[in-house]
C-alpha cells in the first residue's frame, strides 16, 4: 500500500509547486520601496521646462506617481483608463516622462489629452533608477507623508482603479498628515 | 555565394562592435570590480541576463550607473546596496542568506541528504533480502515433494 501512496503524495506536491509556479508572474518584482519615504528629485515640467518640480511640493497631498513614456507601447492601453480616473475624481496624477524625447512626450499628451497634473521630463532615467523602475508603465501611491505606500507595476486597467487605486486612495486620504 | 557570405559577416560584424561600450579605469582594479559588478547584477527588463550581457536600456543604464559610482571611489559593497535599496534582491544574482531565501540555500543540501538516507535504505533492504535463507527439515521435504509433482504434471 505503502508502494503507491508515496509516489501519490510526491505527485501531489509537485503539482501543488507546479500549480503555484503557473500563477507566479515574474514580472512582479516586489518593490523594497514600499513604506519608504519617495526619493528626492527636481526635475523640469514637461510643459514649462524653465520650471521644476518636486515631490516636496505635494507634501500633505496624496497623489500618484505614473511612469511613462511616449514610445511605451502599454502605456498607450493605460492612458485612457488615466484619463477616465481623473476625470471622474479628484485625483494627483503627477507624469514622470521616463527616456522621452520633449517633443514626443509632450505630442502624445496633445494627441491623447493629458490626465497629469503635470508631468517631469527624466530624459536620462535617473530619477527612474532611484524608483526602481524597470518597466514602463509603472505606478507608485504617495501619502500625505511623502511615503511610498503601493507600486502598481504594468498598465493600469479600469478594475485595478475601482478595487486598487480608489480604496487605497480613500483610506490615505483619511489619514492625518 | 563566399562574397555574399563575407558582406554579411562584415555588417553583423559592424553592429557587434557598434554595442560595445568602452570604459575607461585609471585603477585596473576598478575595473575588476566593474566586471565583477556588471556580471552579477540583474537586468529587470530581460530577467535571465545580466547587466553586463543585456542590451536593454535599463541595462545600459545600471551599468552607466555602477561605472559612474565607482569613479567617485564607491566600494563594491556601496553599489550592491545601491542596487538592492531600489530593486530589490532580485537585482542579485546571488541572493544574500536570509531567512526568506534560507529554502535556496540550505534546499540543495537537503535534498541530498534525503536522497542518501532512500538510497541507504533501499540498499539496506536489497542486502537484507539477497540472504540465504535456512530451511527447516519439513520445508526442504514439502520443496521436493512439490518439484516431484510439477515432473509428473
Amino acid at each position: 500500500m505503502l508502494k503507491y501512496i508515496i509516489p501519490l503524495l510526491l505527485f501531489v506536491v509537485l503539482a501543488v509547486f507546479l500549480a503555484l509556479g503557473l500563477k507566479l508572474n515574474p514580472r512582479e518584482i516586489p518593490s523594497p520601496l514600499i513604506k519608504k519615504p519617495a526619493p528626492a528629485f527636481s526635475l523640469p515640467i514637461l510643459a514649462r521646462p524653465e520650471q521644476t518640480f518636486s515631490p516636496d511640493q505635494l507634501k500633505g497631498k496624496v497623489w500618484m506617481l505614473n511612469v511613462w513614456a511616449s514610445w511605451c507601447v502599454s502605456c498607450r492601453s493605460e492612458h485612457p483608463v488615466l484619463i477616465e480616473f481623473s476625470r471622474t475624481h479628484d485625483v494627483i496624477i503627477v507624469g514622470l516622462d521616463y527616456k522621452d524625447d520633449r517633443q514626443a512626450g509632450q505630442q502624445w499628451l496633445a494627441e491623447l489629452g493629458n490626465p497629469y497634473f503635470l508631468s517631469v521630463m527624466d530624459q536620462d532615467g535617473r530619477v527612474g533608477i532611484d524608483y526602481g523602475v524597470y518597466g514602463v508603465p509603472e505606478t507608485f501611491v504617495i501619502d500625505k507623508k511623502g511615503v511610498i505606500r503601493f507600486k502598481f507595476t504594468g498598465p493600469i486597467s479600469m478594475k485595478a482603479v475601482n478595487e486598487t487605486f480608489i480604496p487605497l486612495l480613500q483610506q490615505l486620504q483619511a489619514e492625518t498628515p | 555565394m563566399k562574397t555574399l557570405i563575407f558582406t554579411f559577416l562584415c555588417v553583423v560584424s559592424v553592429t557587434v562592435m557598434a554595442a560595445v561600450e568602452y570604459r575607461k579605469f585609471d585603477d585596473p582594479r576598478q575595473e575588476q570590480v566593474y566586471q565583477t559588478l556588471t556580471n552579477e547584477l540583474r537586468c529587470l527588463v530581460c530577467q535571465n541576463q545580466t547587466i553586463a550581457d543585456s542590451n536593454a536600456d535599463l541595462a545600459k543604464d545600471l551599468r552607466r550607473q555602477v561605472y559612474e559610482m565607482l569613479q567617485q571611489g564607491k566600494s563594491q559593497q556601496e553599489i550592491i546596496d545601491f542596487m538592492t535599496q531600489r530593486y530589490g534582491d532580485f537585482v542579485l544574482y546571488r541572493p544574500p542568506l536570509k531567512a526568506k531565501t534560507i529554502i535556496l540555500w540550505v534546499g540543495p543540501a537537503v535534498f541530498i541528504v534525503i536522497g542518501l538516507v532512500v538510497l541507504a535504505v533501499i540498499s539496506r533492504r536489497k542486502a537484507a533480502g539477497a540472504q540465504s535463507v535456512a530451511l527447516t527439515e519439513q520445508e526442504e521435504k514439502r520443496i521436493r515433494q512439490l518439484l516431484e509433482q510439477e515432473d509428473d504434471a
